[in-house]
């Protein structure tokens, strides 16, 4: 492992939610959107925005994504990754969704989560919100909404890190 | 990234080998495959460009259907290799037979045989993924997962609960596999059945009952009966099926204890009507039956989900 350097403090984290809800708020006007966010930190991502539009849009429905069993890795694994429920409490049909992931980097675990998405029905519109978008693409998709960009390498790991999931605050890159 | 990392096996073959971790982990990971069922799509494509390769020595339509819609709902392409036209009755040898299996580079072989040990037998000579599908009078685990998950639907609290085993015990790999892992989740387990088939043998934590006042009056909270194997029963060992009814099959009068004290039922299927149980309990709301059946898809997903075969080189 090498050094560990923080991108964003726990502030830092709730300064870019905040402005996440607000770019959101303002591209979306009157047609509110549903929540989904992709499994474990995603879906944190998404409750907090959810929470930051609380006062304009109360009742933001929000679904969440398992992607494991759509990944394309599953055989270089030795280890059959541990499933969480995917649940979209709504009917998906002609609404506009807003996918949440915490870090897009190779674009892998985006391709997996439309996929699922596009099998439990078909969405107006889906567009991506991410915390933190890390560069390095393998695939052809781009975030729509993204709190931090960051130039890193391959090989990096960049761990994003929420007081609900984790022991502490913050997003870090270690090199 | 997962906190309990569970590793994958290569074959699944008896219910004893497995750890409690391992049981919880299968049990867990069948949950989110029993959601799936809802959704429009029912399919994954976790599987997809695998191979599922169902061996079925024994006639079973059920099993092997539960299998084949597991692995296709996972996306594998499944082949049903018949056994009764296939050159096995021709007197080619099971390793022979495997020979074959391994050149058509299956990813997974769901088994089932009359004699025990054939399942590990394969599982050792080939990379392929082994699932026992029932051997002999040895296991039969998947089963024994379906009903366990079966019961935790009901019971999250598994722990002190008991699981009453009614029948034929003996030539019963149901009733071995399921009573072990009922056991294994801190169930007590109590068995009854015609004396002549409840095994001598039979382990320590299980209470055997003679009679059904006695077996009701232990309190189970589950009942569990056998399915009457005429096929397996070379020799006779109760006079004849009317006489098991009245002695050990649920009976109206004995439903009707069962539903007053709100026991629920279970039944690995198919069930012999009028034999093991009364027309009437299969409506009863607590008998669990059909349940046993959508979960047995969804605990063999998790299985094959599990699994993982050996290397492409390997044998």
């Amino acid at each position: 492992m090498g050094s560990e350097r923080t991108l964003l403090s726990g502030e830092g984290i709730t300064e870019k939610v905040g402005e996440l809800a607000a770019e959101i708020r303002k591209r979306c006007g009157d047609d509110r959107p549903a929540f989904v966010g992709v499994y474990t930190r995603g879906v944190t991502l998404a409750k907090r925005v959810k929470e930051a539009l609380k006062e304009e849009w109360p009742d933001i429905p929000l679904g969440t994504l398992d992607i494991s069993l759509y990944r394309d890795d599953l055989d270089d694994l030795q280890t059959a990754p541990k499933l969480e429920s995917s649940d979209i409490p709504f009917a998906l049909d002609g609404t506009r969704v807003i996918l949440f992931d915490e870090v897009m980097y190779t674009g892998r675990t985006t391709r997996a989560a439309l996929d699922v998405l596009m099998d439990y029905g078909r969405p107006a519109r889906v567009e991506l919100a991410v915390l933190v978008d890390r560069g390095n693409r393998e695939l052809p998709l781009q975030p729509d909404y993204v709190g931090l960009k960051v130039e890193t390498k391959v090989g990096d790991y960049v761990a994003v890190q929420f007081v609900e999931d984790d022991k502490r605050e913050g997003v870090y890159l270690t090199d | 990234m997962a906190e309990t990392e569970i590793k994958s096996r290569k074959d699944l073959l008896d219910i004893e080998s497995l750890s409690i971790e391992e049981i919880e982990y299968l049990l867990k990971t069948a949950e989110p495959f029993k959601e799936l069922f809802r959704r429009s799509v029912k399919k994954v494509p976790t599987l997809r460009g695998k191979t599922v390769l169902t061996l079925f020595y024994e006639p079973s339509t059920r099993t092997r259907t539960s299998f084949e819609v597991a692995a296709n709902r996972l996306s594998a392409d499944v082949t049903n290799f018949a056994v009764s036209t296939s050159a096995v009755v021709k007197g080619e040898s099971i390793l022979d037979t495997i020979e074959t299996l391994q050149a058509m580079r299956t990813d997974y072989i769901v088994i089932r045989h009359g004699a025990s040990g054939v399942p590990a037998l394969i599982a050792k000579h080939t990379r392929a993924s082994v699932l026992n599908a029932g051997d002999g009078f040895h296991a039969h685990p998947t089963q024994a997962l379906l009903d366990a998950f079966t019961v935790r639907e009901v019971y999250p609290e598994t722990e002190q609960k008991r699981i009453l085993i009614v029948g034929d015990i003996l030539h019963s790999r149901v009733a071995r596999s399921t009573s072990t892992i009922m056991r294994k989740m801190g169930m007590e387990v109590g068995v009854l059945g015609p004396g002549s088939l409840v095994p001598e043998g039979r382990p320590d934590y299980m209470k055997s009952f003679w009679n059904w006042e006695d077996a009701l009056a232990w309190k189970p909270d589950v009942v569990y009966l056998l399915r009457v194997q005429m096929e397996r029963q070379e020799q006779q060992f109760f006079p004849s099926l009317g006489e098991y009814h009245r002695v050990y099959g649920l009976t109206s009068e004995r439903f009707k204890r069962v539903e007053g004290a709100g026991i629920y039922l279970m039944h690995p299927g198919p069930v012999n009507r009028g034999v093991e149980i009364v027309d009437e309990a299969m409506a009863y709301e607590r008998c669990l039956i059909n349940q046993q059946v959508e979960n047995g898809i969804a605990t063999r997903m998790a299985a094959l989900y599990w699994l993982k075969p050996g290397e492409e080189n390997e044998r």
